[in-house]
């Protein structure tokens, strides 16, 4: 039985060129009127100054009692606009929904929280603000003052809290609503990694409940524990949506093909000198089942080929694989070879459970006779490879550029038995 | 507590004062708010609200009474209409301050969170009806202490007259809350508004000084005029001078002021978020 029914929504945004500073005044207004009264080709005038902006454009949806419905996309693709027309924040511009239940949203942590009053007060305040009624703040009290850990703070102003402690509080609140649909947005992006366990703990208890959550995050290792189902958005519509795994990985191959190969068909304009010219460089990711992205189990070939004009000629490809932040994660380079002219083709593997999550940027240096440097293509290859996990709850940043699987035993040496 | 909602632009009227009657506690506890926060971190606390009322009172009655030699009406001691005047007036200009800003003030919450927009300017009448209080029986406590002047029976209207009072104030100051949200020139213009109100209605003079003037029947068009006068008139008893036509322009335009305010605030309020 769906909960939410979403029958072609759009939200549309006016964005004033003209006026580019904060909010209107009265002055412009006036003047803004008044030309358009005045002037004869308005529509010509007013296409000048005024753009509009969609920020969601006809989107349709239905979600299940019990979903767990992540939404993925890019910065300003509309996954923050649709859960404030859904949490009734602002209105559509056209378009129903209908949703059966109560409703909480959580788009921010401590809404409402007043810096001069105390971690009491707060519970109430911001418990009230969320939609709780004073006895269901009153009955899960305890309960949140212990989740948050601030019992010995509940009299101080919040004002006086360390910014960990006013998230937990805050994050402590919302976890104990009882809604029966749940929208969250982004709050996983604040606090540290034990207390990010915690939530993520606490919404999946929420999940398991029977509940609907829709979820926003960039964390894509948690929308992909958390979720069963995904939205896919881009530009302000509803691109995709299906099963997890695979919108999230649509996701990640639209995001993450940078730039994995180059190819130079005519060798004029190929890099590389009279002796020896690139013909091509690509990264081939070994894409695992089902997926179009990599992710740090996939294995990769990097092929480089090249013309080679001289006979005899004593060659080695080196290549540096950079993170983003420029430190050099390795440098290998093939055995230095004479080569007669053609094309000569060079295969470096890299092995998956490898290299850790994050961005990384290759180059490939063509040596000659073992010392003299030919070329260097810099940065002529850059990827990314997406966290993957499992059997495990936290997601916070792992740590470290590589992440290889070495062998590793743990075993008991010494039982002892109990009686 | 299972509900059906559908969201679309314009929303329907009925839902809408059924969802702020639930929102109730959130009424309540937004006026707590307000209330608590109020003199935090001052060292004098609630007794600001004793001496702001008080002193004005003194400098008006120096500077109209004693320089300017003004004459209060037959019968009644200057400082009495003065403070009478200063404290329906405080009421009036604070509920209406408080209320025009009260959606710019609370803009984090307008951006996270759901609420009928009504509950915000509802709600920042709280600290101007306490402050209310607290000048009242100060006044009371002059008046019958300092002055031996017993508050005449004429104050059994004391309860519509400060009715009456709101609801100007509510009016006039969701019409601005509105505004407010769009404009910011509103913010500046308010202060400007309160200053000129002090003395464009009869606080430190008498009505009655004004009566007979070519300008007078502009003075009865005034809303806040039978306001002052009115609350003068439930206190200082029938030696105090009150105009029963200023009444009627009262309720007449502050009737109309609320019910076109209410309705442009409900058509704008759900765009105030765009516009924060």
């Amino acid at each position: 039985m769906p909960v939410i029914v979403a029958e072609n929504i759009s939200k549309k945004y006016i964005i004033d060129h003209k006026n580019q500073r904060s909010g209107g005044t009265i002055r412009d207004w006036f003047s803004e009127t008044s030309r358009r009264l005045f002037s004869r080709n308005n529509l010509e005038n007013q296409a000048n100054t005024r753009e509009e902006f969609w920020a969601l454009r006809d989107v349709s949806f239905e979600i299940e009692r019990g979903d767990r419905v992540g939404i993925v996309g890019h910065n300003g693709a509309g996954k923050s606009t649709l859960l404030k027309v859904l949490s009734r924040i602002t209105e559509p511009t056209s378009g129903r929904v209908n949703i059966k239940g109560r409703v909480a949203s959580l788009l921010e942590v401590g809404t409402g929280f007043h810096p001069e009053l105390t971690g009491r007060e707060n519970i109430y305040l911001n418990g009230s603000v969320l939609g709780m009624t004073r006895q269901e703040i009153k009955k899960s009290f305890d309960a949140i003052v212990d989740f948050a850990g601030v019992e010995r703070f509940l009299d101080t102003p919040v004002k006086r809290y360390s910014s960990g402690m006013y998230v937990r509080l805050g994050f402590a609140i919302a976890a104990h609503l009882e809604p029966e649909i749940l929208i969250v947005d982004e709050v996983l992006a604040v606090g540290d990694a034990e207390f990010q366990k915690k939530s993520l703990g606490k919404m999946r208890d929420v999940s398991e409940s029977g509940r609907t959550i829709l979820f926003v995050s960039h964390n894509l290792t948690a929308v992909q524990s958390l979720c069963n189902k995904a939205f896919y958005f881009e530009k302000g519509r509803l691109l995709e949506h299906g099963d997890t795994t695979h919108i999230v990985s649509t996701y990640l191959s639209r995001v993450s093909q940078k730039s994995l190969e180059h190819v130079w068909d005519d060798p004029s304009n190929a890099p590389g000198n009279d002796q020896v010219r690139m013909k091509c460089v690509k990264l081939v990711p070994n894409y695992l089942d089902g997926l179009l992205h990599i992710d740090v189990r996939t294995s990769m070939k990097l092929v480089c080929e090249f013309w080679n004009y001289e006979d005899n000629a004593m060659l080695n490809l080196s290549i540096h694989l950079y993170a983003y932040t420029g430190e050099c994660i390795f440098n290998v380079g093939t055995k230095a070879q004479t080569f007669s002219k053609g094309i000569v083709e060079a295969v470096c593997e890299i092995p998956g459970n490898f290299l850790n999550d994050g961005s990384y940027v290759i180059s490939v240096m063509m040596v000659k006779d073992t010392s003299q440097v030919l070329f260097n293509l810099e940065e002529i290859i850059s990827f990314d490879i997406q966290d993957y996990r499992e059997g495990v709850t936290w997601y916070g940043k792992w740590p470290g550029y590589i992440r290889p699987q070495l062998k590793f035993t743990i075993s008991q040496t010494e039982p002892v038995t109990n009686d | 507590m299972a509900r059906n909602i559908t969201i679309k632009p314009g929303s329907s009227v009925k839902e809408y004062w059924k969802d702020l009657w639930e929102h109730r506690q959130l009424l309540w506890i937004l006026s707590k708010r307000d209330i608590s926060v109020r003199y935090k971190q001052t060292l004098l606390g609630i007794a600001w609200s004793v001496i702001r009322p008080l002193a004005t009172m003194i400098v008006m009655t120096i500077a109209f009474s004693v320089v300017a030699k003004l004459k209060p009406d037959e019968g009644v001691p200057y400082p009495l209409m003065v403070l009478g005047g200063i404290t329906i007036w405080t009421f009036f200009s604070n509920t209406f301050v408080q209320i025009s800003n009260s959606i710019t003030l609370n803009s984090n919450l307008v951006a996270k969170v759901y609420f009928p927009r009504l509950i915000m300017p509802l709600s920042a009448v709280s600290v101007g009806l306490v402050d209310f209080l607290i000048a009242f029986v100060l006044y009371l406590l002059i008046s019958i202490v300092g002055y031996s002047y017993w508050p005449s029976s004429n104050i059994v209207y004391l309860p519509f007259f400060i009715l009456l009072t709101f609801m100007t104030a509510f009016g006039f100051g969701l019409f601005f809350a509105a505004v407010n949200v769009r404009f910011r020139d509103i913010a500046q213009l308010i202060p400007f508004i309160v200053q000129v109100g002090i003395y464009a209605c009869p606080i430190a003079y008498s009505s009655q000084m004004v009566a007979g003037t070519w300008y007078y029947k502009y003075h009865l068009l005034n809303p806040i005029v039978s306001l002052v006068d009115g609350f003068r008139w439930c206190l200082l008893g029938n030696n105090a001078y009150f105009d029963i036509r200023s009444l009627y322009s009262t309720i007449i335009i502050s009737t109309i002021a609320l019910v076109l305010s209410v309705t442009y605030f409900r058509k704008k309020e759900s765009s105030f978020v765009d516009h924060l």
